[in-house]
């Protein structure tokens, strides 16, 4: 049956193609689509590209007009006079500390709340998840200064590694997102009761069922969170330029705008400095890159 | 916990303690779990909402602290000139953005949906613009715009255009970052409709083409329908963002030149934390609150007339 059946839609389908009259007339060597995509990623990797070459100029090649677009030598000690000139490793350091920190506590915090809000049934649970997703749905605008006052006043008289100027006030806001719990308890609804209901029968605690039956399930969405909050976080701007003013403190993103804003001419050191602070971003990116997109993606599915 | 399990599987009898009940209980367990959580949410979310609100109905000053001053924070608001140049310029810059974006990502994307050689290059060029922050892009933005060594100006030179001032000049800066922040976006929009494409059922495209019609009826009448909820999306989500815009902006021109860019939340953070006036700026903030709030409202209820939802 299906060894005769196969090779009939087989020769249907080749049939079909023929007779289309689209894929008859293409007679280019090539899908007439690269004229569309070649030029369109020349614009995308341009920037890249022009951002490379100007931080391997000299000052006069990189102030010149019309632009030098091959420098005569290839100057690397742009990079060592914009390291010495702004501690970009620190930078580094402070970004990457915040961001996989971050990170961890959302993937905690969000799974413990998005675990009991899809599962259990306690005394004040519905007014609690109605307040969390108002808050998901007010800009960050509204809360800023508020939260400005409060990790301030958390620096002066609960723990200084919270307040202000220290990057804990870039952590502890954000330890938590309502987006997180949101998009956790939606998944864990739409498992099966089963597994957890047998294991309870067995006598495992509630976390145990958590963390043994739930979470191996869960893997995929908690890297979606994950990829998510690391982008965030790693891109966040507004907040630390509020609760962050010494260099020591600062993120890749505040540390590369304070520096453009004190070497605002010196391209070819600036532009050194902002590869030194894409490059960490660029290699996760594309060892991770399928995740990354998956996360993107799935946010647009949910959405839709 | 391995204890526990071995011992209510070894058949005890009895009736756990009521201590053992209340640390098994949904109520117990559900406050537990739910409290480190939301305390960050409640703190750091819920009460800023309320504060905010207080404070907008406040005069904020550094020695006499608060006093309450009614409305007046609104009232100054609706009078304010350049709060009346600031909504214009966001919703100048919200209205070419979004769709910009969206049209540069659906074009990509369709062009990407396919199998051709070097796809995976072109995909990863598209996607490596979403590694990078808004401060490299901007930066890499002002050096590529710069009007006396802008390499943008030299291709404009080439072709017999004059040289432009572009973030220097005020009728020209507002679309240096609209095309700036497209660059930074298109990355994101081919990824949302990249996976709304590999969703399109292959079989209703060659039903159209069987019927008769050609490419660009099917991709019209079959593709963009079905494509219609990632649209939304899409349209929602980068407006909420373009009238957020604040990185650029504080990057290239700190809203200048002659206010020519500045947008609400630029205004917004220069009232609060470069003039302290933390009461005008909560009120702000609450009237960019509203605008975000309508503007969404208005795009579900268009988008609802015109998604088609295949299920």
């Amino acid at each position: 049956m299906t060894a005769t059946s196969a090779p009939a839609r087989g020769g249907l389908r080749s049939a079909d193609q023929d007779l289309n009259p689209h894929r008859r007339r293409r007679r280019l060597p090539f899908s007439p689509w690269h004229f569309v995509l070649l030029p369109a990623t020349v614009v995308l990797l341009f920037p890249f590209l022009w951002l490379l070459v100007t931080s391997l100029e000299t000052q006069s090649e990189a102030l010149h007009f019309p632009p030098v677009l091959i420098p005569h030598t290839i100057r690397f000690a742009n990079y060592s006079d914009a390291l010495a000139a702004a501690p970009f490793v620190r930078f580094f350091v402070n970004s990457a500390v915040v961001a996989v920190t971050t990170v961890l506590c959302n993937l905690v915090l969000c799974t413990l709340a998005g675990y009991a809000f899809a599962r259990f049934r306690f005394l004040g649970r519905t007014a609690l998840f109605a307040v969390i997703m108002a808050t998901l749905m007010v800009p960050f605008q509204v809360t800023m200064i508020p939260q400005f006052i409060i990790t301030k006043w958390l620096g002066v008289h609960v723990l200084a590694g919270v307040g202000i100027n220290h990057i804990g006030a870039l952590i502890l806001p954000n330890a938590a997102t309502a987006f997180g719990i949101f998009f956790l308890r939606q998944f864990f609804r739409t498992l099966p009761l089963e597994y957890e209901e047998s294991a309870r029968v067995d006598g495992a605690s509630r976390l145990t069922v958590l963390v043994r039956i739930v979470l191996p399930l869960a893997t995929p969405c908690l890297a979606t969170l994950a990829a998510l909050t690391f982008l965030d976080s790693w891109n966040n701007f507004l907040w630390p330029l509020i609760a962050v003013t010494s260099t020591n403190q600062m993120t890749l993103p505040l540390g590369l705008a304070t520096f453009q804003g004190a070497h605002d001419t010196e391209w070819n050191l600036l532009m050194a400095g902002n590869v030194m602070s894409l490059i960490p971003m660029l290699i996760v990116f594309f060892i991770a890159q399928r995740y990354f997109v998956r996360s993107v993606a799935a946010t647009g599915l949910a959405g839709t | 916990m391995a204890a526990s399990v071995a011992r209510v599987g070894g058949g005890r009898p009895g009736r756990p303690t009521a201590m053992r009940r209340l640390l098994d209980s949904e109520q117990f367990n559900g406050w537990a779990f739910v409290t480190p959580g939301v305390a960050v949410i409640l703190l750091f979310g819920a009460v800023p909402i309320v504060w905010s609100a207080v404070l907008s109905f406040q005069k904020s000053a550094l020695v006499t602290g608060n006093t309450s001053t009614g409305l007046a924070n609104y009232r100054q608001l609706v009078h304010d000139p350049v709060v009346g140049e600031a909504i214009q310029h966001t919703l100048i810059y919200t209205a070419l953005f979004v769709p910009g974006t969206m049209l540069a990502g659906l074009l990509l994307a369709v062009a990407m949906n396919r199998k051709i050689r070097g796809i995976t290059i072109y995909r990863t060029a598209a996607y490596a613009t979403m590694a990078i922050s808004t401060i490299s892009e901007a930066i890499v933005f002002i050096w590529l715009f710069d009007p006396s060594y802008g390499i943008v100006n030299y291709a404009f030179s080439k072709v017999g255009i004059a040289q432009q001032q572009f973030l220097n000049s005020p009728s020209e800066a507002l679309y240096v970052i609209v095309a700036m922040t497209i660059w930074g976006w298109t990355g994101f929009a081919v990824v949302i409709y990249l996976a709304a494409l590999q969703g399109v059922p292959q079989t209703l495209l060659e039903a159209a083409a069987i019927d008769g019609a050609g490419p660009w009826r099917v991709f019209r009448k079959v593709t963009l329908p079905l494509l219609s909820p990632a649209s939304l999306f899409l349209a929602v989500w980068l407006t909420i963002n373009a009238l957020q815009l604040f990185d650029e902006v504080y990057l290239s021109t700190q809203g200048g030149p002659l206010n020519a860019t500045t947008v609400l939340v630029y205004y917004l953070y220069d009232q609060a934390f470069e003039q302290f006036n933390f009461g005008y700026a909560s009120a702000i903030a609450y009237f960019l609150f509203l605008i975000i709030l309508v503007i969404t409202a208005i795009q579900f209820w268009v988008g609802r007339r015109i998604t088609f939802y295949r299920s």
